[in-house]
């Protein structure tokens, strides 16, 4: 089985790739890759597409080394990695829908975000004219007396994104739950190519709402690595100062909902007055309630106001006197324990295989975060715990939350305490040579990758990948066995995002 | 839960406790909105929300219309599943091509009179996706828009004065489609 480090030195370094290293191999290494992906010695960490080459972002689970591995294929053809290793599944189907390019030997050639009513094949590979065609997407078949299918969206009962769920069900229980996403498409990487590093920037932070911070960093830090810049102290910590609010945000609001979709609603109201608090205190403290277009590459656009910490350590005090009391209600409410417990398993293997990140992972015993591996500034200065539990239940994913907020409470008033004066930007430079840079960072979802070549100041090409390409599958799986009823309370468990994973 | 439950009944309701500027505006601006929907409506005002496309952050916002600050149930304002109980579409997103079918039946399927309110810069003209080989444009390109929320997303208090806009119009005898 090859490590990562065996597959670099096979393949030919590309240069101005940082910070880590991207090998220009043949198929031969591209296959043994694979295979090391699906003996479980490497996990995937994204797989992305241009015109006429495929890249695999590696990441070693011995080592914990990165390394980018790239195949070009200028007959359009390339082995299929899901072959091998299925979490590459989705991924291979998008690169066909958006470069046009074949996974030779795919174990599914069905269209992924293609619905067929782009007007256009391959859209940012040959553009080939196409007629509107909406033709019926073929299911996977479940055979078998007395089951029946249950069809759920694109639009849904709630305040939610659109997706489309086709259960099949016998009786109550869940024998296959398929997705089909792709509905919210927007072509972000299309409209990025040949952008300035501004309008990508804006364009980044519009991904995923909910992560707007983490993406905001994650392509930033990628422009960085790529310009080999470093970002002032100040900025550092007000990034990951802001990355903290908004996982707490988010994991309380996520707490709240997922006990209001098993009919809880006392919490739901009582976790919804602290997000707004740091909702608030968010926008007290930088203008936006969501931190959007705060981040930018080179440090920040615009500086913490005067009255923001106090406004923050305000709301940090509220959330740390307030919650103990809801999370001894959680833990103490039969009716409420008996829904989430043993609901939803994700198995730990499973979670290995598809490298599943953030509370998904660590709730099924994957301890992967970025902020620890490959870690960046300023994490490495900073006190925090990561939690992993086993169960794999929904239960389990509160309970990460529950932690994860704790530790997001403890980090936001470390920063706050270290902040010194300084400057908050500095200027980004237009390289003689195209450069690349990749990042990896953690939003409350999971790892966020974001890979980029610029050149001549402008993106050549970019690619984010939401940690819900390893997440929506697991779903899938987690919902197997289960009754119809308990959906609403496993899909938000994951609350995975469709827009981050539609782009 | 008891002491929980003990503590909110004696405690101060948050939507009532205003010692900020914005806390009271909320308040009194949710009154007014209550009290033009019971007029035109009756006793209630349904929304029916739409992700046309959305990267999530507008649905974030509409989800704290229903909090304890915001808390618009309270004025008869509420969310509802279905089209076919709804008054009002509410619109997120630059609409995108996989989108639009499923909003053009959602809007066939909500019965008449009917408001359709397109929230966030997106939804406006598709905002920075405008131009996306994905993407058809703003609501109005469409379906026909009656009012636009502007906002990237836009808060919770505008979306309230929004609605508020929405109100005062059709209460003037402004037609519902």
């Amino acid at each position: 089985m090859p490590a990562l480090i065996d597959l670099i030195r096979a393949g030919r370094r590309v240069e101005r790739h940082n910070p880590w290293p991207r090998v220009s191999v043949d198929s031969g290494t591209w296959r043994s890759a694979a295979g090391a992906l699906a003996d479980g010695g490497l996990s995937l960490l994204g797989l992305w597409g241009e015109p006429a080459r495929v890249h695999m972002a590696l990441l070693d689970n011995s080592t914990s080394n990165i390394g980018v591995i790239s195949l070009d294929c200028p007959d359009r053809r390339y082995p299929s990695v899901a072959a091998r290793h299925r979490p590459a599944l989705r991924l291979e189907r998008t690169i066909h829908d958006l470069f046009g390019l074949v996974a030779i030997e795919t174990p599914d050639s069905r269209p992924w975000l293609d619905h067929g009513r782009w007007q256009m094949h391959a859209p940012l590979g040959e553009r080939l004219d196409a007629a509107p065609d909406a033709a019926p997407y073929p299911f996977l078949p479940a055979e078998g007396d007395s089951l029946h299918q249950i069809p759920v969206g694109p639009v849904h009962a709630g305040i939610i994104e659109p997706g489309h769920f086709r259960f099949t069900a016998s009786g109550e229980t869940v024998v296959r739950l398929e997705q089909r996403l792709g509905y919210t498409h927007k072509g972000i990487e299309g409209l990025m190519a040949g952008s300035t590093v501004e309008q990508a920037a804006r364009l980044a932070g519009r991904v995923s709402g909910d992560s707007t911070v983490a993406y905001g960093l994650a392509f930033a830090q990628a422009v960085e690595a790529a310009q080999q810049i470093v970002v002032p102290p100040r900025a550092v910590l007000l990034r990951a100062l802001m990355a903290e609010l908004e996982r707490l945000a988010n994991h309380l609001g996520d707490i709240g909902a997922i006990c209001n979709d098993a009919s809880f609603a006392l919490m739901h109201a009582h976790c919804g007055v602290l997000r707004e608090r740091v909702l608030r205190a968010a926008d007290a403290a930088f203008g936006h309630r969501l931190m959007r277009d705060i981040v930018v590459p080179g440090g920040l656009a615009r500086d913490i106001t005067g009255e923001g910490p106090a406004a923050i350590r305000a709301a940090l005090e509220q959330v740390r006197r307030h919650f103990p009391s809801l999370v001894e209600l959680y833990d103490n409410t039969a009716s409420l324990q008996d829904r989430t417990v043993g609901t939803g398993i994700v198995t730990p293997a499973l979670a290995r295989q598809f490298a599943a990140g953030g509370y998904v992972g660590r709730a099924s015993g994957r301890g992967y975060d970025a902020r620890r591996s490959p870690g960046y500034h300023p994490y490495d200065g900073l006190r925090f715990d990561v939690p992993v539990l086993s169960d794999g239940d929904v239960n389990a994913r509160v309970w990460i939350r529950i932690r994860e907020v704790e530790q997001s409470l403890s980090l936001a008033g470390q920063i706050l305490d270290a902040l010194e004066a300084g400057p908050i930007k500095v200027p980004l430079q237009i390289a003689p040579e195209p450069c690349e840079g990749i990042a990896l960072v953690e939003g409350f979802r999971g790892d966020i990758l974001a890979w980029l070549r610029l050149s001549d100041g402008r993106i050549e090409r970019c690619h984010l990948r939401d940690p819900s390409w390893f997440q929506w599958p697991l779903l899938e799986a987690a919902i197997e066995g289960n009754i119809v009823a308990d959906f609403p309370l496993c899909n938000k468990s994951f609350n995975c995002s469709y827009s981050g994973h539609d782009l | 839960m008891r002491k929980l439950l003990l503590q909110s009944l004696f405690r101060q309701p948050l939507t009532e406790q205003a010692p900020r500027p914005d806390d009271a505006a909320i308040a009194e601006l949710a009154a007014t909105v209550g009290r033009t929907a019971r007029r035109r409506l009756g006793r209630s005002l349904s929304i029916r929300e739409v992700d046309a496309g959305s990267c999530n952050g507008c649905e974030l916002e509409i989800h704290a219309l229903s909090n304890p600050y915001y808390d618009v149930e309270r004025f008869g304002i509420r969310f509802v599943a279905s089209p076919r109980h709804a008054d009002v579409l509410l619109v997120t997103g630059p609409v995108t091509r996989n989108m639009r079918e499923a909003l053009e039946r959602t809007y066939n399927a909500t019965p008449d009179p009917k408001w359709v309110v397109a929230a966030g810069d997106c939804a406006r003209d598709g905002g920075c996706f405008a131009g996306s080989y994905a993407v058809v444009g703003g609501v109005s390109a469409i379906i026909p828009v009656d009012l636009h929320i502007p906002g990237c997303p836009p808060p919770p208090m505008t979306i309230l004065r929004g609605l508020l806009g929405l109100l005062e119009e059709a209460g003037s005898g402004g037609a519902a489609r």
